[in-house]
């Protein structure tokens, strides 16, 4: 009886490791399938049928192309710009507002937390926004993919829960020695907060990296383009003809699809060679977002 | 006559007493209400500000004359569009995929926490944690460079569905497979990511429990059935909760990143109707109502949800 019982639950130990190797592998694949097509002859790939466990015809024109195109640098950028530029602008908001809203007997912070969380539930749709950024004059500048999304509600309300949680005794006995709020906020409450810090840097820094329709609809000069708006170009519209101004129609035709697969690889590899790293504050993130809902 | 005298006396002294205690407040804690300011104003600017131009929703919106001078057409848009030949098709469509990712989507990282569950060994768990998250980071317009690459009629996955016997065809362009589509690519991208939570659930679970159900005689199917679903019941309920709330909205930006006019039949939803009207045929006025229209129904799912999440578990959104 008790062998059998151990039996069946071995057995369902091996079926679970395959199944979850399974999963790893569909998970994987698809980025290694990438990863070998960018390093492929064109004519090979093309006349390849089925899975792929190594280039074939190896070599890196492909990756040639795609670096010698001045808009994937000048997508670099722009993105890096909006990153730094963007996520800066970002905490600052995000903690000031944080910490105003966090500290208790404030009078009227009920009255200003609404006035912040409302907005998560109502907001005036796409055109009156489109048309509002457009009045400012902010289009066809970085600043309308920077300033519309200066903070997130969402992301202020976890913090502020952090915040809160903070010893007052700290905050009382700082006071005391005549600390006033900035000295506060930088010397005490932040030192703190190192992972919730963490964590909101991470997030507004994907959420900057992955945007790319506030670009679409706001920038009109390729010059201003985003790496996601240049990648959209080229996975989307199939437009890959800037990369390849003196090759002939046949040639463009075959190195189309393994310039496609290299700049996926170009624009993807940084964020999943960084993430192992930071994974576990992103797990962090989905946790403390957890608690507060 | 009476009445009014005395709310007449009384008011500016209960004025009085409510400006006395504004200064005492700002007195003592102007810095943090001076800090407030930047964000007061970001929010009057590019949250309330806005919510002024859904006015043109009841307007012939006409830019050159502006939201003053533009005429006042009340219902129109709304008629148009609850008359529209399209109303019914982006409205199913969005009910279909919103209800596909549900049933397909919901289960998925729940399956795979408690498969994860049963692994003996922390470095094989790890191992495949880490590898599921990872779809997560990839940009969106990635992943749909990604599928469009693989399902042309000459991209791997089309390939293997050859193999079991499909005609070859470009997949995108086939009404019939735009929703497995993106629902598919969705549990992909997702599925590890979304299973952080169930898995944290499954550490808040008191390990006595298992202890007493061994006693009592139970294998581990049985645990996983008496204790282990029990014990995470109230997140998925949460979960699941807010998931409905969200039915009616389905995104655009993956969408508009995929469709064309041959999968407009299937893929089409009320967002990318929205853009489509009013960002690239310019019919912004149109396009708010349909918009607005998109928005209240949202907030009365999530009204309704909400409620219902307070009976049943509560917990609510507040």
């Amino acid at each position: 009886m008790k062998i059998k019982k151990s039996m069946s639950y071995r057995c369902f130990t091996v079926a679970n490791t395959l199944f979850l190797l399974l999963v790893s592998f569909t998970m994987l694949y698809p980025m290694l399938y990438v990863l070998f097509a960018s390093f492929s002859e064109s004519n090979a790939l093309l006349m390849h049928d089925g899975l792929l466990y190594w280039p074939v015809g190896a070599n890196t024109e492909a990756y040639m192309k795609v670096f010698n195109n001045p808009m994937v640098w000048s997508g670099y950028r722009n993105t890096l710009f909006i990153l730094i530029v963007g996520v800066s602008l970002n905490m600052v908001m995000t903690t000031i507002a944080a910490y105003v809203l966090s500290r208790k007997n404030l009078p009227g912070s009920m009255a200003m937390t609404a006035f912040i969380v409302i907005t998560m539930y109502f907001s005036s749709g796409l055109i009156p926004n489109y048309l509002n950024v457009k009045g400012m004059g902010l289009d066809n500048t970085l600043w309308a993919l920077i300033i519309p999304g200066a903070m997130s509600a969402y992301n202020m309300i976890m913090m502020r829960t952090f915040f809160a949680g903070i010893p007052d005794s700290l905050e009382e006995s700082a006071t005391l020695d005549g600390a006033n709020h900035l000295v506060i906020l930088l010397r005490i409450v932040l030192p703190l907060s190192g992972s919730v810090v963490a964590v909101m840097i991470l997030y507004y820094a994907v959420s900057h990296w992955n945007s790319w329709f506030n670009a679409m609809i706001y920038l009109r000069d390729r010059t201003k383009f985003p790496l996601q708006l240049v990648l959209r170009e080229i996975l989307i519209q199939n437009d890959t003809s800037t990369m390849m101004e003196n090759l002939s129609n046949l040639e463009q035709g075959s190195i189309a699809e393994t310039i496609k697969y290299a700049i996926i690889v170009v624009s993807t590899a940084p964020i999943l060679m960084v993430y192992p790293f930071l994974q576990k504050y992103f797990v962090k993130g989905v946790m403390i977002g957890a608690i507060k809902g | 006559m009476a009445k009014k005298e005395i709310s007449q006396v009384t008011s500016p002294v209960q004025k009085g007493r409510r400006c006395v205690a504004f200064a005492k407040a700002w007195k003592k804690h102007w810095i943090l209400y001076m800090m407030f300011i930047p964000v007061a104003v970001y929010y009057l600017l590019f949250y309330y500000k806005p919510m002024y131009g859904i006015l043109m929703a009841f307007q012939d919106y006409q830019p050159m004359k502006g939201m003053l001078g533009s005429d006042w057409v009340g219902f129109m848009h709304f008629k148009d569009f609850f008359q529209n030949y399209y109303f019914w098709r982006i409205v199913k469509n969005t009910v279909i995929i919103s209800g596909a990712s549900i049933i397909f989507g919901f289960p998925a990282p729940i399956i795979l926490a408690l498969l994860l569950n049963e692994v003996g060994s922390t470095k094989f768990k790890r191992s495949v944690q880490t590898i599921s998250y990872m779809p997560h980071f990839i940009s969106m317009v990635v992943i749909c460079g990604m599928i469009r690459v693989f399902v042309a009629d000459n991209g791997i996955i089309t390939d293997l569905l050859v193999l079991f016997g499909m005609e070859r065809q470009p997949l995108l362009s086939n009404p019939d497979a735009f929703v497995p589509i993106l629902v598919i690519s969705e549990i992909w991208q997702g599925m590890g990511w979304g299973s952080i939570i169930y898995l944290a659930a499954l550490t808040g679970i008191d390990q006595t429990l298992y202890e007493a159900a061994v006693i009592d005689g139970a294998n581990r199917w049985k645990q996983t059935l008496h204790v282990t679903i029990p014990g995470i019941a109230p997140t998925i309920i949460i979960m699941l909760i807010l998931r409905l709330g969200s039915i009616l909205s389905v995104g655009y930006e993956k969408i508009i990143l995929l469709y064309n006019p041959l999968t407009y039949e299937t893929g089409d939803v009320i967002s990318s109707f929205v853009y489509r009207k009013g960002l690239q045929e310019m019919n912004w006025s149109y396009s708010t109502a349909v918009g607005l229209f998109n928005s209240v129904v949202n907030f009365v799912f999530l009204m309704i949800t909400n409620s219902i999440s307070r009976r049943v578990s509560e917990t609510s959104l507040w």
